[in-house]
């Protein structure tokens, strides 16, 4: 088994989702290569070929590049399986290759199963195994689902790679997340309000749970995205990544995007009117309880110990 | 101008689902039907640069059984002037590259100059579709988009990536765009618009005439996950519960001490 590996970079640095990659080939037990759309200056640890692309010519995004880029070294690497992180790079450029090889492509992969890959399915309540028909393959990996147990190490034989494709979008660089706000990866104790606390009224039940434990409150994506929230609580991937002694997720589903922002938090409390949210997965304490009630009945009792 | 915006109905993500008896999808009965999140901000930006451009057109497409079309109904009361129902029920057994040929089939000879879809389903969340519908059409795409804007056939869009930052991407018309939660907010369609939303052009065709491809892959099993976790499930009167949270806090944390 022959696996190729893209790399991802921004802003100048190697992603570490690079390494989940490079975890991912070493747990199946194949060889792999790596392709990257970045620099000299920023080198994968990683010992094997790595064929360079140069961000100053083929800017950081510019799929119809980088797809030709990436095509001409699977034309010459001839894997079996071409690996992306399931994230905005990978599943922006990853069924643009899919398409052109003719292959069968298998989205967020969790794992795979006696040569069968497993992707979830419902906000991960089921899961599939999916038979790939072709005998080529391409597969995004759901962020955090393979780690390297040991530091990153090595060095790459670099082999630079051009093409003369033309770009059909054109990246006018980035916007950084609001300043200011609250800094949630500096607080011991954070209360989390999703979905489930139904109106935005109801978030100061969340509020005054967050300040009975002396914590700060946080909030799921589709809290902000309601605007009942600023961003700047927003946990999850495109919020923050955060590790307190304690989490306490308030009728949140546990969405896969959320998880991976609160699931090395210490000790981890749900309260969920669904015992089978996905939330309980990672939850050291499942509350099965409508919050509007358990949440100011706790919130009383804390203040009154 | 011409406008497409493609939606797909799933079940309330909340739903007790149950595998089926062939152990290949969940099964479609005593679900609560819905449009998919991400379409719903789709269709929302479409109608918004209809009501933008004035002189517009705006068809709705969906693929699945005869249900999607009351999800279309909503999408044609909340602006959309026709809509497309592609008839299949055995839609969930076709793959991402199945269901984008079929779009892609449909919107060959339309000369459509945007087409909007959601990043992703709720229920397979492949997110490949819309990706795949604009590379059969050679059109650019401009996925993740959480701000878009539309001057003179000059679209800049904002992509969202990881940890909240956004890179800004310009394209030209035709392309496509694929939309992330949060883009606008979706308006509900009024009862005058659900009234007239009746009135509009609904037409279905089968999947038959459209589907001209082969998968190249199969759910081949659905299953629930092993429960890994492990913690402990606490279930009861109230008063109780917070009761016993408490000692669990004292005993495992030092929150409370």
């Amino acid at each position: 088994m022959k696996t190729l590996l893209v790399a991802e970079y921004r802003d100048g640095e190697l992603l570490n989702s690079t390494y989940e990659l490079v975890a991912f080939a070493q747990d199946i037990g194949a060889e792999s290569a790596m392709f990257l759309v970045g620099s000299e200056s920023a080198l994968p640890q990683y010992d094997g070929t790595l064929y360079l692309a140069d961000t100053g010519k083929y800017s950081e995004f510019n799929p119809a590049v980088h797809k030709q880029l990436l095509l001409d070294v699977i034309a010459k690497e001839q894997p079996d399986m071409v690996v992306f992180a399931h994230s905005s790079y990978g599943w922006d450029l990853a069924p643009r290759i899919s398409l052109a090889l003719n292959v069968a492509h298998v989205s967020e992969v969790v794992e795979i199963k006696d040569g069968v890959p497993v992707a979830p399915v419902c906000n991960a309540k089921l899961r599939r195994d999916v038979k790939a028909k072709t005998a080529q393959m391409v597969i995004t990996l759901q962020g955090g689902a393979f780690g390297l147990e040991d530091e990153p190490s090595g060095s790459p034989t670099v082999v630079q790679i051009d093409t003369d494709a033309t770009a059909q979008v054109e990246f006018c660089g980035y916007e950084e997340a609001e300043a200011g706000g609250v800094d949630l990866s500096k607080a011991d104790i954070i209360v989390s309000a999703g979905r489930g606390i139904g109106k935005p009224e109801n978030l100061a039940i969340i509020e005054a749970l967050a300040k009975a434990l002396g914590g700060e409150y946080g909030a799921s994506r589709p809290v902000v995205d309601s605007d009942w929230v600023d961003h700047s609580r927003q946990v999850g991937t495109t919020g923050q990544t955060v590790s307190p002694k304690l989490y306490v997720a308030c009728g949140i589903s546990g969405a896969i995007q959320h998880l991976a922002g609160m699931k090395k938090s210490e000790f981890i409390v749900a309260i969920n009117t669904d015992k089978d949210a996905p939330i309980g997965e990672v939850a050291d304490v499942l509350i099965v309880a409508d919050l509007k009630e358990f949440v100011p009945a706790m919130t009383e009792k804390i203040n009154n110990l | 101008m011409k406008i497409l915006v493609c939606i797909k109905q799933v079940p309330d993500m909340e739903s007790k689902f149950k595998v089926n008896s062939e152990g290949n999808w969940y099964n479609d009965t005593d679900l609560a039907w819905r449009m998919n999140e991400y379409d719903e901000y789709a269709v929302e930006q479409a109608v918004q640069l209809k009501e933008q451009a004035g002189d517009a057109d705006l068809t709705v497409l969906s693929i699945g059984p005869d249900r999607v079309k009351e999800m279309m109904k909503k999408a044609l009361a909340m602006g959309c002037d026709r809509g497309a129902h592609i008839a299949d029920d055995d839609f969930f057994k076709k793959d991402p590259y199945e269901i984008a040929s079929v779009i892609a089939e449909y919107a060959k000879d339309k000369e459509f100059d945007l087409i909007f879809t959601g990043m992703q389903s709720q229920d397979r969340g492949s997110g490949q579709v819309g990706v795949l519908v604009a590379e059969m059409l050679g059109l650019p795409s401009i996925t993740t988009i959480v701000d878009f804007a539309f001057d003179g056939g000059q679209i800049t869009a904002k992509r969202e990536l990881e940890g909240g930052i956004k890179a800004i991407v310009k394209t030209t018309a035709p392309a496509l765009v694929t939309c992330q939660l949060g883009l606008n907010t979706p308006r509900y369609p009024t009862l005058p618009n659900i009234m007239k939303a009746k009135r509009k052009e609904l037409l279905s065709v089968p999947i038959s005439e459209l589907l001209k491809v082969e998968g190249k892959q199969e759910t081949a099993k659905l299953y629930f996950p092993e429960k890994k976790g492990g913690g402990l499930v606490l279930e009861g009167d109230v008063g109780d519960l917070t009761d016993q949270l408490i000692k669990i806090l004292k005993d495992k944390t030092a929150v409370l001490a």
